[in-house]
């Protein structure tokens, strides 16, 4: 008809749809222009290994390795809650629940996938703490298990649909074989089916893990905020993305603190970047290696 | 699959008397008309797969052309190409061409939503929109520019009597098309076609999912049709082409074996081939 | 009973666990917020403006706020999204800028909230000069939820048949008209899930807020989109962690949570309808 309307509003399209590529380059080109400067008054060693982060003191320290290793604790305990329960949901919702339960299940992971983390935050402030503080005898219940514990929950939504996904991707024969050869349903379900998914689920804890590392507000309201290296589970820690949410809103634009900041939310980027390309690489080779290119 | 001998008809071993694909003067089987479509040293690859081979055939105007054959024969990719559908196809590629009243389809000029609208398609499956039964039907009149409403439901309703619908719709036209059994659907599809006021109509196994009472009313409609439009139809079942085309072509293997009269070619077919399929002995 | 039967039976009984562990957590994160919740929630509560230091009156600039900086943000990203999805499905299946544009949609969805907040603050706070404001908040939640939007809806693009295309196209109607009268009807309600779903994730979203748009106590309303606001989220965890009355404030905040807990659920469920009546649409 009118074809230099239609190459007009194909055009239209494509700059919208460059703009979600403009957008992940800007948050990268923001990232290091605010985080690079940060070198020009610590050295990337004593930045990421420094054992002290007293960002505020006279003069100030900028050692970011507490709150690498608050992150890496709560992840972890966090991995610890949510690979077992995500998988092992996934697991359920597959191979044991009939149509009907499904239907009332998936939306019960749903709706624990789409509860605000402030609520998450605030239900570990207001019940998980004091519960842990009485159950473990601690003088404050605001600790690394309390946060990752919380951050396992939150998780395991992620995890638990992901794995069903790929589960669902297992072709049907496999099962068939493996029950014409005499194997009952568990062990159909442990040495054929899971293995077989075995990338897809990897995918799935990947991205859990995550979403566990740029978790904020839980871990800013629960996690107790000392910015020091964890010697226990039951020690107060300031997690990279705490400390990142709770001491920008005192940084002077511009100044030393600012970049700091900043330099963490990087590293932060860079991990979870790392995690996503990964997972998406997995999942790519594990559809190729079922036959389901897309 | 890439056959190295390209074949083609004067080169063929003499079984008999020559068949010639075009329905030119060469077969001596003219139609007597100037053909309305007609496809010349058509070649179609999808990437490195040759599709069709050198086929040329062309669509005499107000007649029936059944395309028979195999599936995978290349039928319905050839009828795809007479409206440009295969567009749509990555990494394919054209060679020949193909012509609708002597200019070629394919030419720069030719806008392939114009030829479309000269050219309409019925499909395999039934496919209405998720829309209401009158704004299928006025779908196409209304993207060609047709806004006046009396004007419209004219149009709506009497493309729906043509598609021998209107008795069975006239009092749910504003509920959804997905409502009608499949029979229907396909017979407002047709309908949603004959909106546009095309010149030719494509039928690519248009009964392909009905059933017999449904397939025999397509058929109907087909014969009613067949005297105002140039219709050019794909199947896979030889009765329904010997029913309702004047003229039919026998594809196998990206290729037309033989191309004649419909009476002919059932009753007196020239190509071995030909006669295997249609005696059913392969296909 | 053989050895491997009860296996199976263990195992199986593991997998229960499970997913009983889920209903577990949802059940006591529900219950804790509604009994402590509801006795806070009153129509003053939810009608009314914070008084005497923030231990009574209600939260009403909050609410507004949210649904300010929700409804900015679904204006931004609604459009983007759709069109780039249009674009992905439509108009282009392969090559190399596509994918370039997958994988940067499929990070992007990975990325941090907090990394939002700190790119809204460097670049629509400072950059652009909006300053803490509404604008702020909402580009910078729109930034969030755009890969959402974007791959809820090229699912339901990908869900429309190619045969429906086809009968458009066979009709004469230009790609554009196929797509605006045809693809994206018939796809709205796939896209309407995934944008429910984004306004819910966007109320309750906190971290990008934090420096771009929030403050924990404003005199009045805003009056314009270069106004700081109050919201939600932000007001809980203002509550908690500031202000002088601790007692009196959990009281608020309970009462907000379940407010904005509300909100969400109410959300993900009209989702998770739409859904599943969509389902039929093909198979009538």
């Amino acid at each position: 008809m009118n074809t230099t309307k239609e190459k007009l509003i194909k055009l239209l399209f494509a700059a919208a749809a460059f703009s979600s590529l403009a957008l992940l380059a800007g948050i990268i080109i923001v990232l290091f222009r605010e985080a690079l400067p940060v070198f020009s008054f610590v050295s990337p060693l004593a930045f990421l290994g420094g054992e002290s982060w007293y960002p505020t003191a006279e003069p100030p320290e900028f050692g970011v390795w507490p709150l690498i290793a608050a992150s890496a604790w709560v992840t972890g305990i966090a991995l610890v809650i949510c690979v077992p329960l995500g998988v092992g949901s996934a697991l359920y919702l597959h191979e044991l629940a009939g149509p009907r339960q499904r239907a009332a299940l998936k939306p019960v992971i749903e709706v624990l996938a789409s509860i605000p983390s402030i609520i998450y935050g605030f239900f570990g402030m207001t019940v998980m703490a004091p519960f842990m503080q009485e159950a473990f005898g601690l003088p404050i219940g605001l600790c690394a298990l309390t946060a990752g514990v919380i951050l396992g929950v939150m998780a395991t939504p992620t995890v638990a649909s992901i794995a069903e996904d790929a589960l669902g991707y297992v072709p049907r024969s496999f099962r068939e074989a493996s029950f014409a050869l005499g194997a009952n349903r568990w062990e159909t379900l442990v040495k054929v089916i899971v293995p077989a998914a075995g990338s897809g689920i990897s995918t799935a804890v990947i991205l859990g893990m995550s979403r566990a590392i740029g978790e904020t507000m839980t871990v800013l309201m629960v996690a107790g905020g000392a910015a020091v290296v964890p010697s226990s589970v039951f020690d107060p820690v300031r997690p990279m993305t705490a400390a990142i949410a709770a001491e920008m809103g005192e940084a002077a634009v511009g100044g030393e603190h600012y970049h700091a900041l900043f330099a963490i939310a990087l590293a932060l980027f860079l991990v979870t970047f790392v995690f996503n390309i990964a997972a998406e690489l997995i999942s790519r080779r594990y559809r190729l290696k079922l036959g389901l290119a897309r | 699959m890439l056959s190295t001998a390209i074949e083609n008809p004067e080169a063929r071993p003499p079984s008999g008397p020559v068949t010639v694909n075009a329905g030119s003067t060469a077969e001596g089987e003219t139609t007597g008309f100037e053909p309305k479509m007609s496809a010349r040293g058509v070649n179609f690859y999808y990437g490195p797969k040759r599709a069709l081979k050198d086929i040329s055939l062309d669509l005499p105007p107000r007649m029936v052309t059944a395309i028979i054959g195999p599936s995978g024969c290349g039928k319905s990719t050839f009828i795809r190409l007479l409206n440009r559908m295969n567009d749509l196809v990555p990494d394919a590629r054209l060679e020949g061409e193909i012509l609708l009243d002597g200019f070629d389809i394919n030419r720069p000029a030719c806008d392939a939503a114009d030829l479309r609208k000269r050219v309409g398609m019925v499909f395999q499956k039934p496919n209405p929109f998720p829309k209401t039964i009158f704004e299928n039907v006025a779908y196409g009149p209304e993207v060609n520019g047709l806004r006046d409403r009396l004007a419209l439901e004219e149009r709506v309703e009497n493309s729906l009597r043509r598609a021998a619908l209107w008795d069975e719709v006239k009092d749910r036209l504003r509920e959804s098309a997905l409502g009608l059994s499949g029979g229907q659907q396909q017979r407002l599809c047709i309908a949603r076609c004959l909106a546009v006021e095309p010149e030719v109509l494509l039928f690519d196994e248009p009964c392909a999912s009905l059933d017999p009472i449904s397939t025999a009313k397509i058929e109907e409609l087909i014969l009613d049709l067949r005297r105002q439009y140039t219709i050019a139809i794909v199947t896979h079942n030889m009765q329904q082409a010997a029913r309702v085309s004047d003229r039919t072509a026998f594809f196998l293997m990206g290729e037309i074996i033989e191309v004649g009269p419909t009476g002919r070619i059932f009753k007196a077919p020239r190509d071995r081939r030909t006669e295997d399929y249609i005696t059913g002995r392969f296909g | 009973m053989s050895r491997r039967d009860v296996f199976q039976k263990a195992g199986f009984g593991l997998l229960w666990l499970c997913m009983a562990a889920n209903i577990v957590f949802l059940g006591a994160i529900l219950w804790f917020i509604a009994v402590r919740g509801l006795p806070a929630i009153s129509w003053e509560f939810l009608t009314a403006a914070p008084r005497d230091a923030m231990t009574a009156g209600g939260i009403a600039p909050a609410i507004l706020g949210t649904l300010y900086l929700t409804l900015g943000a679904v204006l931004v990203a609604l459009p983007l999204g759709v069109a780039c999805a249009v674009y992905l499905t439509e108009y282009s299946p392969k090559g190399w800028a596509v994918n370039a544009i997958r994988v940067s949609v499929n990070n992007l969805a990975g990325v941090p909230s907090v990394v939002f907040g700190l790119f809204g603050l460097a670049v629509f706070v400072k950059g652009a000069g909006f300053g803490v404001s509404i604008l702020s908040g909402s580009l910078t939640l729109a930034m969030l939820t755009l890969p959402l939007i974007i791959s809820a809806s090229q699912e339901a693009l990908v869900a429309v048949p190619q045969s429906v295309r086809e009968a458009s196209l066979a009709l004469g109607a230009s790609r554009w008209e196929t797509i605006r009268k045809v693809v994206l009807p018939a796809a709205l309600p796939g896209i309407l899930t995934g944008v429910i779903l984004s306004v819910g994730r966007a109320a309750g979203e906190t971290a990008p807020i934090l420096f771009t748009a929030a403050a924990f106590y404003l005199k009045g309303y805003p009056d314009s989109v270069f106004s700081e606001v109050m919201a939600l989220p932000y007001h809980i965890y203002a509550l908690m962690t500031e202000g002088t009355h601790p007692e009196a404030q959990t009281r608020i905040a309970y009462g907000s949570s379940l407010v904005l807990l509300a909100l969400v659920l109410a959300m993900s469920m009209l989702a998770i309808y739409i859904r599943q009546r969509q389902r039929r649409t093909y198979h009538a």
